[in-house]
């Protein structure tokens, strides 16, 4: 039986001070993080315990890691065990662990609600000048930013096997997991519109990179967890989602051929035969029916080679998972890709670059302008604003336009309540009970400062433990973290 | 009524069907794009001033 896929996201938002396009972002994004309203902690950030230049296919970087030029390094933790904080001059939500992809969807969705109460407090500390925040992964001017999602594999998947059967899965799935574009960037061919916002900037099949050259799959190798026992598989082609489904979408699938590779489920990887001009082409095919090469000969559309997977998976299901969560993903799955199939147009409800065309191409029907019309750029950057006034995903939403998978209540709840079944349940506990004691932080360590000659640290390399099964009765017990650390300590 | 004219004739209601069918659809496409005409209005009303410069400003710096 195949690890349970524990998922994170993380999100690096675009910033814009509209009045002031010279404003420092880096300096900006710290404001973000310093502004947040909800109940978070400073906490330096453990860095020395961070590899991101160790390569999973067996060697290190040097010199890979952090630098600091600007000063900017603001890292907050969230009673909801997020992190908040300030990367490469954006201002990043990173969700906390989650159980299944519906709870990861639920924590990615909580982040738009962190950012939005962020930007309200940052537009006050600049006198009312609005600072605006985008949930997207460009500017349109070959500048991209990321949107990460996070699986927990077992040590023991040959890496090896994970590139061969991640890599196709992963192109194909552009057709549900970009969040639309106006144009092309990148050197790529001009395009009106097109599926993903990321696609025009991978320009390698494998590799440790993620802000040049980004690979399609991506071998840091930082487990955030016990080394000997697992992998993190870093996927970095993805687009920021604002749609429900899509999110629960992407992960849920992503999760099942995950387990079903660990499994030994997956009768083929489906090799492509250049999988990164496929992964453009995906992009850019508005008519889903352009032919990817396959490795060895024969060619199949990125459609078929979805349905295939859809058709595995849905026998590995019904072997090996009794969770309803994952036949909601099946049904999610299967209703995409029929659809696709039939008429993307009815896809307006549930995927962003649908939802986005749907409008576009009104405008371009009913006011004559041209897709590369500055307004449609403009609507293109405004669909993804937090704020619900402006964003056009918040308006569509809000007219019911949108389907939605959480009700307000619960995306409130998630903004300051940590999910229950990982460690992130300890960090959100400790931020909400000890917000004072509590001084760095890492995924896998908390470190308190209890008032003695030396701070104490407690490692949480298991991410499942640190759940409120396990530690909830402890918390609930005690009144102090020296009390916490204590009673840990004896267990 | 032979077989055939039996035939026929379903095929003369499978067409009618289908012409009504039509019909409703048209309509329906005409009340959807009404409203998304509305819609278009509503986001017209929100939309940044000056989309030109709005688009020329927004210049990030290249994330992960």
């Amino acid at each position: 039986m195949a690890l349970r896929k524990v998922i994170g996201t993380e999100t690096e938002y675009g910033i814009a001070v509209r009045s002031d396009p010279d404003f420092n972002p880096a300096l900006g994004s710290a404001m973000v993080v310093n502004s947040y309203p909800g109940p978070r902690v400073r906490v330096q950030w453990s860095y020395e315990e961070e590899t991101p230049g160790r390569d999973a296919r067996g060697f290190g970087h040097e010199g890979y890691g952090i630098s600091d030029p600007e000063g900017t390094l603001v890292n907050a933790v969230l009673a909801n065990g997020a992190r908040l904080y300030v990367d490469h001059a954006h201002p990043e939500y990173s969700a906390p662990e989650s159980w299944d992809p519906l709870e990861a969807a639920l924590y990615d969705k909580a982040g738009e609600g962190v950012m939005r109460r962020a930007a309200v407090g940052a537009t006050e500390r600049l006198g009312g000048t609005r600072l605006a925040l985008y949930k997207n992964n460009s500017d349109g001017k070959g500048n991209s930013y990321g949107a990460h999602e996070n699986y927990l594999l077992s040590r023991a998947t040959p890496f090896g096997d994970v590139i061969r059967y991640a890599m196709t899965f992963l192109v194909t799935r552009q057709l549900f997991t970009g969040a639309g574009k106006v144009g092309s960037e990148n050197g790529r061919p001009a395009v009106d519109y097109q599926i993903t916002q990321r696609a025009d900037f991978f320009e390698e099949e494998v590799g440790l990179e993620t802000t040049l050259k980004r690979p399609i799959v991506n071998t840091r190798d930082e487990p955030h967890g016990d080394p000997t026992k697992y992998r993190r598989l870093h996927v970095i082609v993805g687009d920021a989602n604002l749609s429900e489904v899509q999110i629960f979408l992407k992960l849920g699938t992503t999760a099942l051929i995950l387990a079903a590779l660990e499994d030994g489920a997956l009768p083929d990887p489906l090799d492509l035969a250049d999988p990164v001009s496929a992964c453009w082409n995906v992009s850019h095919d508005l008519t889903f029916r352009r032919p990817l090469d396959l490795d060895g000969g024969g060619s199949a559309t990125a459609l078929e080679l979805q349905w295939r997977y859809l058709e595995w998976l849905t026998k590995y299901v019904e072997k090996e998972l009794d969770e309803p969560v994952w036949n909601r993903v099946l049904t999610e799955w299967e209703g995409v890709l029929a659809d696709l199939e039939e008429d993307p147009a009815l896809l307006a409800d549930r995927l962003d670059w649908a939802a986005k065309r749907r409008l576009f191409e009104r405008y371009v029907d009913r006011d004559g302008i041209s897709w590369s019309d500055n307004k449609l750029r403009a609507l293109d950057l405004q669909y993804h604003d937090v704020d619900p006034e402006r964003g056009l995903y918040h308006r569509l939403a809000a007219r019911g336009d949108m389907r939605r998978l959480f009700s307000a209540e619960e995306l409130a709840a998630a903004e300051s309540t940590p999910p229950e079944r990982t460690r992130a349940y300890f960090r959100g506990r400790c931020v909400t009970d000890f917000p004072d004691s509590l001084v760095a932080a890492n995924w896998d360590s908390l470190v308190f400062d209890l008032g003695e000659a030396h701070l104490r640290r407690v490692p949480m390399m298991e991410p499942l433990r640190g759940s409120r099964d396990l530690v909830g009765p402890l918390l609930d017990r005690v009144d102090s973290a020296s009390q916490l650390i204590q009673l840990l300590g004896d267990q | 009524m032979t077989e055939q004219e039996r035939s026929r004739s379903r095929n003369r209601e499978d067409s009618k069907e289908e012409a009504e069918e039509l019909e409703v659809t048209t309509e329906e496409s005409e009340t959807d794009l009404e409203e998304l005409d509305d819609l278009l209005d509503e986001i017209d009303s929100v939309l940044e001033e000056n989309a030109e410069e709005f688009v020329k400003n927004y210049v990030q710096k290249g994330g992960q």
